[in-house]
This record gives C-alpha cells, structure tokens and sequence, in this order.
C-alpha cells in the first residue's frame, strides 16, 4: 500500500523530469545552431554535387568574373569558381577542425581526470606542464609549432593538440576535484570497484559535458586558427581549397573585386556563430538541474 | 563466546591538518558476532562514521589509521595490503549511505548500477548481471524492477533510492553490513519500511549489521547490542534492552532522557546541558566530565578505558554504580 503511493508520487515526478530528449526543441540557441551547422556540413558533404565546377580547374578566359548563371559567385585571379572553392573550403577546414579537436579532447581529458582523481605528484607534474603552456599566447604558439615542424595539415594537428589540451585538463580536473568528494565516488570504491573503472564508468559521464560544450566552442577557435595559417601560408598547401588560402588570395585585388575575401571571411563567421550557438545550446541543456 | 566476525581494538583515527592534529577516533573497541546486529550511536562529530569509513578502508585522504587493529575473520586488515582489501569490499563488506541521492551515480541508470557489482566484482557474466540485479531489486521490494532498473536515480523516490542502494550492497553476497544513517534522509513512514526491510534481510541472508545513527529508535527497532560513542571514544557497550533500562554511563543516560516517550510522561525532556568537545582539544580525564551531572573531583583527570561489568557490558565511568541508581529512581523508558 505505502509502496503503491510511493509509486504514484514517483510516475508524476518521472514526467516532468525527462530531459535532453523533451527539451532540446525549446531551446532556440541549440536549434538555430544546429540548423546552421547543419547546412554547412550539408554542404560540404553534397560539394561534389552542388559545387557545378571542379575548384582547382582554371579558366584563364575568364578571370575575376562578376556571379553569373554559370558561375554563382564569379571566379576569381586564375578563373576559378569562387562558390565550388567556397564549399570544398569548407570540406577542408571543418574536417581538420573536428579532428584538431578530437586530439587535444581526448588527451586533455584523460590527464584532467587522472589529475584530479590522483591529486599529489600527478596533479603537480600536470599542472606544471598547464602552466608551460598557458604561459604563451594561444596564436603565437600554434604559429611557432607550426613554423618549427612546418607546414600541412598533419603538423596543424600536432600544433593545435600541443596547445588545446591544456582547456580540457583544467576543465575537467576542476570538474573531479568536486565531484570525486561526492558519495557515489565512495559509494563505488565500498562495493570493491577498480580506480580505473570508477573514473571511466563513475566519474567521467560526470564531467565530461563541461568539456564537450567547450569542444563546441574550441571548434570555432580551431577554425579561425586554420584559416589564420592558411592565410599566413603556412596552412593548408595550394591548390587544395580553403577559406584562409583564399582570403589571402583576394587580398591582392581588395579594392577591384572586395567580394573575393569577404565571401570566405563571412563563411568563416556564419560557421562561428552556428558553433557558437550550439555550445551555448548545449550549456543550457547539460546543465544539471 | 565463538570468535566474532569482526574485532575492533583500540581503533585511533587521526586528521592531519595544517592547523595540526585532530583525533576522529580515540582508541575505540567494538565486536560484531556472525548474524549480529550491533549499533553505534552517538552525536555528529562523536567519530562514528569515521569508525565505520576505517573498517572498509575508506577515510578521507587527511585521515589515517594510527593505532589499533580491525580484525575480520582473524585478519588484520589493517595489516592487509590495499589489494586485498579492496577484493573484501563488496564482497565480504559492504555499505549503506545516508544520502541515497548522491550516494548514487546520477548519469547512470539504476539497473546497471546494481548489475555492475556481481558483473565487476565477482566476474559474473553480462546476462547473468542483468538477472541478478533484477533478482535483487525485487528482493529489496522495488515493483516493476524491469521497468525501474532503466530508471535514473532522480527520477526515484526517497525511498525507492535507498532500496536501490540496498540491492547494491547486497549484490556480491556480503557477510557484514555497515549501514550510515541510512534511514535519517528518509520520512518516518519509509524508514519505517526500509528498517523492517534491512531486519527481514539480515535474518534471511544471517548477514552481520553494524548500524550507525544518532536516533536510539532506531537502534532500539534494529540491533540487539549497542556501543555508545562519546568524542571519539566507545563509552558503554552492552545489549541494547540492558543499556536501555539501565545505564551505566552519564551520557547514555542523557541521551536515552532526551528521547521523546509517548508512554512516559516526563515533565519536560531533558537535554544534555552544554556542547560536544573541540576534538582538537578535547578535556581531560573523562571527556564528559564537563557536561555531567555525576562527576567528582576524580573524573578530571587520568584514562577512562572500558571496564568490563560482565554479562558482555561494559562502561568507562567509573562511578556508574550512582548513574545506575539514577536510572533506577527515574525509569528512563516506560517499556525497559
């Protein structure tokens, strides 16, 4: 009878208490984000199809050309199309953000749980090798590796993975240090439980959201970082397309034919802004109630 | 007597701090017997839960074992090395907390949690895990466990939580129990269920209890011996129907008059006059001198260890005889 009533008292306390699943709709950040993310990867995955021209094929009859039924967006100082360069750009630099951003995540996080689980001379050398690395600006050390190891996309990784765990340490050790204090910590070390099982099946699901949100927002900076070396030249190598390479190459005729820099620029700020979004979004929706 | 499955002797527990030392535990002894219920009552700050965390080898990182030994079965464990311990969790010794809530993972469904101790713990297969746990959730009176084991914790009651965290401390067939309050987040009409629930299984499984709680009732419903803890120390030992009719400490006689009693109507209750000792720095002699009504000139100063009364009591007061009296002038409970 008393468990009857408990019953009943817990199915109406179950239906408002759903989460991410009845949420995530009615928080507009994360579907306007997810909308834009959406088109974007949409169509850097449909660019063979949408893109009508190849992106390194030149038409030297027909350079700087105004948009025109065959060429959307014109073409630019070799007479490339600047729309198929613009999508296959965007194949290029989301596929090299999400990967840059899968290293230093998956490392960052690793050494942010032992840290914090550990404490003492782990936590001590972790913290050190932090500090080394957040003692320099975030550019001018991601510039230095990559002018040091040279450039192409697998030094960029190697680049960014040096320079990005650092966010994802200190996120997810601040993380530990709380949650490893709670009782189902020690409530899993009383029923006999390994270390490493309590911080891969207990302890990370815990931390692990605030690290994924900031994943969301790293992309962004990940993307500005590849496009600001690929401006410098020391990018991605021509004649692969990409949104910095071709910034800088409309550089040349910025007073003549503006559109050549600004149409990469504001791809470049749309895909910020949905990533953007979609951090916030998720924030909201990951938030612990 | 046969030999008791667990042995505490003269246990000290001691947090390092950087304002300096804190004595939690001072020389406490306890025995729990195969099947035997015994509780540990005493105030927050009184080191009982300490006690409890330093017998699975759980203390906060400050803390540390100084003295004493903790044998199980004849083992010291306190002697034993981190592995062998850590194989006794769950296994032969398991725990109840208090707070049902955070006691559980929140990310992780009720179901899996359970199932993870006999999978983990004692390498049961996944499939076998999964019956297991829907075995123990039935036996610990969850309805509909197939439905409620897909279940988070928040979205479980109270009471459905504290089951859940039942079934998991039984779930590697442990022999001895060590409960934390665990009745004290709950109302009164589920603690209720669940104590009546923990007595039908520790008869049923023969399981060993040691029962931690500041509230007599509880202790009174649950276990048949009682150890009082005073400021870290184990001040009077004895069955719980004995120490309640008559007791042979100023403290337990304080606490048994501060208890409610519907059927003894007392004028007013009576609190303990004064506050728990500074653990840092706590009196000399006897460490409830300060508070007693009892104490002489003699109680000041010197050690106050348990004296055996026979008959398995114990007191370390030692004018008891004049508490006793006190108790029997003065009934403390109608049906003692």
């Amino acid at each position: 009878m008393a468990i009857a009533a408990e019953a009943v008292a817990e199915a109406t306390f179950v239906e408002h208490s759903r989460g991410f699943r009845s949420r995530w709709y009615r928080t507009p950040s994360f579907v306007t984000g997810v909308s834009i993310l959406g088109l974007i990867v949409l169509a850097a995955i449909l660019a063979p199809v949408i893109a009508m021209h190849n992106p390194t094929d030149q038409d030297l009859l027909h350079t700087l050309a105004g948009p025109s039924w065959s060429h959307l967006l014109g073409t630019d100082d070799l007479g490339r199309d600047v729309w198929a360069r613009l999508v296959y750009g965007a194949r290029t630099d989301l596929q090299i953000a999400f990967l840059a951003v899968l290293f230093p995540f998956a490392i960052g996080t690793t050494i942010g749980l032992l840290s914090g689980y550990y404490g003492r001379w782990v936590d001590t050398i972790a913290n050190w090798f932090v500090n080394v690395v957040v003692a320099f600006p975030f550019y001018v050390l991601i510039i230095a590796l990559v002018f040091a190891l040279g450039s192409g996309t697998r030094n960029i990784y190697i680049a960014i993975t040096i320079v990005g765990w650092v966010s994802y340490t200190r996120i997810v050790r601040g993380e530990v240090l709380v949650a490893k204090r709670r009782d189902y910590v020690l409530a899993a070390r009383s029923a006999g439980l390994s270390d490493p099982r309590i911080l891969g099946r207990h302890l990370l699901p815990n931390v692990i959201t605030q690290a994924i949100v900031f994943a969301c927002s790293d992309i962004v900076l990940d993307i500005l970082a590849i496009v600001t070396l690929g401006y410098l030249g020391l990018g991605v190598q021509r004649p692969r397309p990409d949104w910095g390479t071709m910034i800088a190459d409309g550089q040349t005729y910025l007073t003549t034919h503006w559109m050549l820099s600004t149409i990469p620029g504001i791809a470049v700020v749309i895909t910020a802004l949905g990533l953007s979004l979609l951090a916030d979004g998720l924030a909201d929706l990951l938030r612990p109630e | 007597m046969t030999e008791p499955l667990l042995r505490v002797e003269d246990l000290r527990v001691e947090f390092r701090l950087s304002s300096g030392r804190v004595v939690a535990v001072d020389g406490a002894s306890f025995e729990v017997g195969r099947g035997e219920a015994l509780g540990l009552v005493g105030e927050s700050g009184s080191g009982k839960t300490m006690a409890l965390r330093a017998l699975v080898g759980l203390l906060p990182r400050t803390a540390r074992v100084t003295a004493g030994s903790i044998e199980y079965e004849g083992v010291d464990l306190l002697r034993a090395s981190e592995d062998a311990r850590r194989r006794l969790r769950g296994r032969s010794i398991a725990m109840i907390f208090q707070e049902p809530m955070t006691a559980l993972n929140p990310v992780m469904r009720v179901g899996q949690q359970i199932a993870e101790v006999p999978r983990v713990v004692l390498g049961v297969g996944r499939r076998r895990a999964d019956e297991r746990a829907l075995e123990l959730m039935r036996l610990v009176g969850i309805p509909d466990p197939v439905r409620r084991a897909q279940a988070y914790p928040h979205e479980l009651s109270g009471g459905m939580r504290q089951r859940v965290m039942i079934a998991i401390a039984l779930a590697a067939d442990p022999q001895l129990v060590l409960c934390d309050e665990p009745t004290t987040a709950l109302d009164v009409t589920i603690q209720d269920q669940i104590l009546q629930l923990l007595r039908a299984l520790r008869e049923e499984f023969g399981l060993s209890v040691v029962f931690v709680s500041h509230d007599l009732a509880v202790i009174a419903q649950t276990c048949r011996r009682i150890a009082v803890m005073y400021a870290g120390q184990v001040v009077e030992t004895g069955s719980v129907e004995e120490v309640f009719r008559e007791p042979r400490h100023p403290y337990t006689l304080g606490l048994l008059r501060s208890v409610p009693d519907f059927e003894l109507v007392r004028e007013r209750l009576s609190a303990i006059p004064g506050t728990p000792p500074d653990p840092a720095a706590p009196p000399s002699g006897c460490r409830f001198h300060p508070r007693c009504a009892f104490s002489r000139h003699d109680c000041t100063g010197g050690l106050f260890p348990l004296q055996p009364l026979g008959g398995g009591r114990a007191t370390a007061c030692i004018h008891h005889e004049d508490c006793a009296e006190d108790a029997r002038r003065e009934p403390v409970l109608a049906r003692a």
